[in-house]
């Protein structure tokens, strides 16, 4: 499956400054490892040592949260957008 | 620098006041310059802090992607985040630089320790903050 990858600024050094990429698979977690393949330097900032999703790491295929989707074995369709966002938080303490 | 509207810091201000003792959260849309010298924020939304807590906050994500895909409608982007400290000063916690997203951004507090609030933006970048100069234009 080919798939159109959103990129945040935050990321894009490791994609060239790039803001939408290409990836093949047929799961986020195969998308992910093509990317990596694709742009060595996304490899911590994507998936932990352990190789899961990054606590970060915010996943959306098209508009739903791949957290609930099954995380790296959510399927993925031909045309489908994966947007990568990272977690806004923090706070006084 | 950062460049804002004085009503969008009067409405941080504001929700950073109403979210009282809460922490309250939102971001700050706008155009980042390739510079970076200035950023101009064009509007700022409110967020629901999830974390509904006096000492953290979070914003949920999928309020995130919609508030990105509202503004990339509008030829903008997401520029910053903007967080209350309700009983400390207007500087980056060792939390919020932990966590800080993107150093592109522009980390904007609010603090309503003292008796007036107090409003200051910072950059944040591997672990360094560094303040930063804020225009209210009107």
């Amino acid at each position: 499956m080919s798939v159109e990858v959103r990129v945040p600024t935050v990321l894009r050094p490791a994609t060239g400054g790039v803001a939408v990429v290409p990836g093949e698979g047929a799961t986020v977690g195969e998308v992910f490892n093509d990317l990596i393949d694709r742009h060595p330097g996304l490899k911590g900032q994507l998936l932990t040592e352990s190789g899961e999703l990054h606590r970060h790491l915010n996943v959306f295929r098209n508009d739903d949260d791949i957290r609930y989707l099954g995380k790296l074995d959510a399927e993925v369709s031909e045309g489908d957008t994966l947007t990568l966002m990272p977690a806004v938080a923090g706070g006084a303490s | 620098m950062l460049v804002i509207r004085k009503k969008d810091l009067d409405l941080m201000t504001c929700h950073a006041l109403d979210g009282y003792p809460l922490e309250v959260c939102g971001l700050l849309i706008g155009t980042l310059r390739d510079t970076d010298v200035e950023t101009d924020v064009t509007s700022v939304e409110p967020t629901e802090n999830v974390a509904a807590s006096s000492r953290v906050y979070e914003i949920a994500p999928k309020v995130l992607l919609e508030v990105e895909r509202r503004a990339e409608a509008g030829g903008t982007q997401i520029v910053g985040v903007y967080h209350s400290h309700t009983h400390t000063d207007a500087k980056p916690s060792p939390t919020d630089i932990a966590q800080a997203p993107d150093p592109t951004w522009h980390y904007v507090l609010v603090s309503l320790r003292d008796e007036h609030p107090c409003v200051r933006s910072w950059k944040i970048d591997s672990g360094n903050i560094e303040e930063e100069e804020v225009v209210v234009k009107w």
